[in-house]
């Protein structure tokens, strides 16, 4: 077939961001997928407490401490996260890097508590139905922090080879925080469920 | 720096045409021999081993579908004892829905969508690659078990308590439960890419107004396989960790819940229905306007339709459990939604025949196909009004009646419009033909063959046939019609077996296709067949719905892409206009290798939960190796 050219799109910057990039939108399929998750783990969590006699089931009401210091330091962790999308959007190199290093210590930090936080269910897995669901979203939310905290090294990283400066990498960068943003979101309402509804 | 790059790039516009193909297919080509198998991150190869190998577990599908009608055909029958056949049925089923229908349906859009919103490539082309090697692992998973004799018989949906640690000895109801895992985290993935391919990739100008409508279907899948399948994989992992470590999810003596097992399984199950038939709504829409000659009578309500049906398909799962006892007021709720998704359904049937009616329907193979599953779809759409009414479908819930429904919807909604996509894009795929004679005889094998089949289970099932045994007395009165089903199977396959015989012979020898030889109007069939490696020589340029029709002689197209790397389009959600240009990646053997390493993890986590610890180092190690830049053009842009 003839082609005759209607368009000139060499003009075109190299690689969008934000939401002229494919990443972003990857991004936020995953994020939509891992969010379908979490709200199906809540429902079963509502599911089971609904037909359950007692909540929590032969098991004092977990310990408020570390699931509390976990959220505390995880709302802490939105402004440098902030900041960091805002540096890598301006492209500066330097600040990226002591950022990122700064997000990678606020990453280990909450993984620390949680091992804490654990304990401080005051079940276990086998226990019970109860014991079984609270742990299942409690690990689920800790593969979250995981995940991206090895994003986040791995970033780190490659901020501080000659590969970080560049755009891509640093849209990369942005996108990692908004995935750290999610983790952040999605923390609150398990934790909502798991220390506050059986103290309502 | 970008300018001083953009003053040393060579631009396709600076090349003659030879050239400039040349120069693509330098850029673009996958190396011949094992590595370049093994590192493509082309969706065509990628979408036609995907589909190859779906038809594969198809026809494996097929035999173990014709064992059992070997062992039913006469009563107390000796071919398969009774553990022997609850591996088999299991098999068929999960074989069938999750290793054939589902997978296929996305290979066809893995090959399809880029081509038809007229890009270069499916957007995350190495996620692509991953997902075909974590699809094919599960499948192997799987077959080898079974082979193995440790094949699932726990029925395809793995009811809890039979499928829990009390009854499911050994790891049968294991190895299901991680094919799941397989199969559903490659569909996740696919879906990702189609999505993003169609909202971002879209040629300039393919406004939403524009997109065809197989793409429509493949878009709103992929959004219910986005919203279904984390039900899924949630109730297939927590199974594993009942079984495992000792949870209690599914066990009612330690607060757990068997009907939650219900629940989660068919919030995706019935979803699934329509992850296999949306994409045959689409294909069928597509051929009945190539063949009807005129674009889709109301292509607006088509794509309202499809959006209602995506959205609707979640207020369904509970007609499957409407045996369980749930509450009076809940099984209304949920008659009246399986009725009411009655209607878009009705919609698209209706908008269909308008399209035949008023068109100048030219009747090839593909329309065969398609008219066929008109038919059959509305007596399966039938069945399926009469079973959402709570007390008939206490009566005939679990008999061959419910055999007979979903086989008329599955094979009749979607492998039917399947079949007719093969014979409508075979030619744009392979560059040949296929044999128009050998289609209109396996059509009518297939057609005549399978409601010989089905219809007469129906009645099996009213006489009160239960599925899922393996086998019955002299005296029921049941042998007739069971041996008259036996037969007339052998009609089926003899059908399939045409099919298959014409495919591969017209592969290598069938006539010569040119580029559009059905003068279909969408843009796939602007460029050559099979299409290159890079799809097209220009990124198409979009003024109309059906552009090949509105303008059938040139093509518009957009100039000034670089061609000493992979480069494509990237445009706006609503109107398609250029926003970016991006880098495509070149091929990589890492996917693979991350494949390999989740496989890996994923079948030692059945024996060991250690496993997933383990098991995600060299899972890490493949990502870095991934995503880490390599230094090519792609990576510095
Ligand atoms: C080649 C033609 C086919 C034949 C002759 C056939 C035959 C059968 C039979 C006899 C059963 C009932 C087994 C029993 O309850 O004892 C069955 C079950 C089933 N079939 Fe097919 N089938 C065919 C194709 C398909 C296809 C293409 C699909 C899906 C796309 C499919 C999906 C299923 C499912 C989901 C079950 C239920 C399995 C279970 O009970 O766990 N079948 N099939
Ligand atoms: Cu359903």
């Amino acid at each position: 077939m003839k082609e005759r050219i209607v368009a000139d799109v060499s003009r075109l910057s190299l690689h969008g961001t934000g939401s002229a990039s494919t990443t972003w939108w990857g991004t936020l399929g995953f994020m939509l997928i891992e969010a379908t998750g979490f709200a199906l783990a809540i429902a079963v969590y509502l599911y089971l407490m609904s037909i359950a006699a007692t909540w929590p089931t032969d098991a004092p009401t977990p310990d408020l401490l570390p699931g509390t210091l976990v959220t505390l330091t995880l709302i802490a962790s939105v402004l440098p996260n902030y900041l960091v999308s805002q540096w890598a959007e301006r492209e500066d190199l330097r600040k990226v890097r002591i950022g990122l290093v700064v997000m990678s210590i606020l990453g280990i930090v909450p993984l620390i508590i949680r091992a804490f936080e654990f304990y401080a269910l005051k079940v276990n897995w086998d226990t019970n139905a109860y014991g079984s669901i609270v742990w299942i979203l409690l690990g689920l939310h800790t593969t979250h922090i995981i995940t991206d905290l090895a994003d986040t090294l791995v970033l780190a990283a490659l901020m501080y080879t000659r590969h970080g400066r560049n755009r891509r990498r640093l849209g990369d960068v942005q996108d990692n925080a908004m995935y750290w943003n999610f983790v952040v979101v999605t923390w609150l309402p398990i934790y909502g469920c798991i220390y506050w509804i059986p103290r309502l | 720096m970008r300018d001083g790059e953009t003053k040393r790039d060579i631009r396709d516009t600076d090349l003659d045409r030879p050239a400039l193909e040349a120069a693509l297919a330098r850029i673009w080509n996958t190396p011949e021999g094992l590595w370049g198998a093994l590192a493509t991150v082309d969706h065509k190869i990628i979408g036609r081993r995907y589909v190859i190998t779906a038809f594969v577990f198809l026809a494996l599908g097929g035999v173990l579908a014709m064992l059992m009608r070997l062992q039913l055909a006469q009563p107390e029958a000796r071919v398969l004892g009774p553990d022997r056949y609850n591996q088999i049925f299991t098999m068929h089923g999960s074989n069938m829905m999750f290793l054939f229908a589902v997978p296929v349906m996305e290979a066809v859009g893995v090959y399809l969508v880029p081509l038809m919103v007229g890009t270069r490539n499916i957007a995350f082309p190495r996620l692509n690659a991953f997902s075909y090697w974590i699809f094919l692992a599960g499948g192997a998973l799987l077959w080898i078990s079974f082979v193995l004799d440790m094949g699932p018989d726990v029925g395809w949906f793995a009811y809890v308590p039979l499928s829990g640690p009390q009854y499911g000895f050994g790891k049968r109801a294991d190895i299901w439960a991680q094919m799941i895992t397989f199969t559903e985290l490659s569909a996740l993935a696919v879906s990702v890419e189609i999505v993003v391919t169609i909202l971002k990739q879209r040629a300039p100008g393919m406004s939403l107004d524009k997109i065809p409508l197989f793409v429509w279907s493949m878009l709103v899948t992929s959004f219910v396989v986005i919203m279904a399948m984390p039900a899924i994989m949630i109730a297939s992992s927590t199974l594993i960790l009942d079984r495992l470590v000792g949870t209690h999810l599914f066990n009612p003596a330690e607060g757990g819940d068997v009907l939650l097992w219900q629940h989660l399984f068919w919030f995706f199950g019935h979803p699934e229905v329509y992850i296999i038939f949306l994409p045959a709504v689409g294909m069928v829409s597509t051929m009945t306007a190539t063949f009807a000659r005129r674009p889709v009578f109301g292509d607006l309500a088509m794509v309202m339709a499809l959006i209602a049906t995506g959205i609707l398909a979640f207020g369904l799962w509970v007609h499957h459990m409407f045996v369980t006892g749930l509450p009076r007021l809940g099984e209304s709720f949920f008659t009246a939604s399986s009725m009411a998704i009655a209607i878009p359904a009705g919609v698209q049937i209706f908008c269909w025949l308008a399209t035949l009616w008023d068109g100048k329907p030219i009747f090839k193979t593909p329309l065969l196909f398609v008219i066929g599953f008109i038919v059959t779809f509305v007596i399966g759409g039938l069945t399926g009004v009469m079973v959402a009414s709570v007390p008939f479908d206490t009566q005939v819930h679990d008999t061959y009646f419910v055999v007979a429904h979903f086989h008329y919807v599955l094979i009749g909604g979607a492998v039917f419009p399947l079949l007719g996509a093969i014979y409508y894009w075979f030619p744009k795929i392979t560059g040949r033909m296929m044999s128009e004679s050998l289609g209109r005889s396996a059509f009518w094998l297939i057609f005549i063959g399978f409601n010989m089949t089905f219809f007469p289970m129906h009645i099996l099932g009213l006489q009160g046939m239960p599925r899922r045994i393996y086998t019955y007395q002299p005296d029921m009165p049941w042998h007739d019609l069971n041996l008259f089903v036996s037969v007339s199977s052998l009609i089926l396959v003899a059908g399939f077996l045409l099919f298959f015989f014409d495919a591969i012979r017209s592969a290598r020898r069938g006539l010569p296709a040119g580029d559009n030889p059905w003068d279909a109007p969408t843009l796939e069939w602007a460029t050559s067949s099979p299409p290159p490696s890079f799809n097209f020589s220009y990124i198409p340029v979009v003024k109309a719905a059906n552009p090949l029709w509105e303008q059938p002689d040139v093509l518009a197209v957009a100039g000034g892409l670089r061609i000493n790397s992979r480069e494509l389009i990237i445009s706006t959600v609503a109107s398609a206009e250029p926003e970016a240009r991006e880098a495509s990646p070149r091929n990589s053997i890492w996917p693979f290798v991350a494949a390999l390493a989740t496989t890996v993890m994923l079948i030692s986590s059945i024996f060991t939960p250690w496993a997933v610890v383990w098991g995600s180092i060299p899972i890490v190690v493949a990502l870095i190796g991934w995503f880490w830049p390599k230094g090519t053009p792609e990576d510095e842009s």
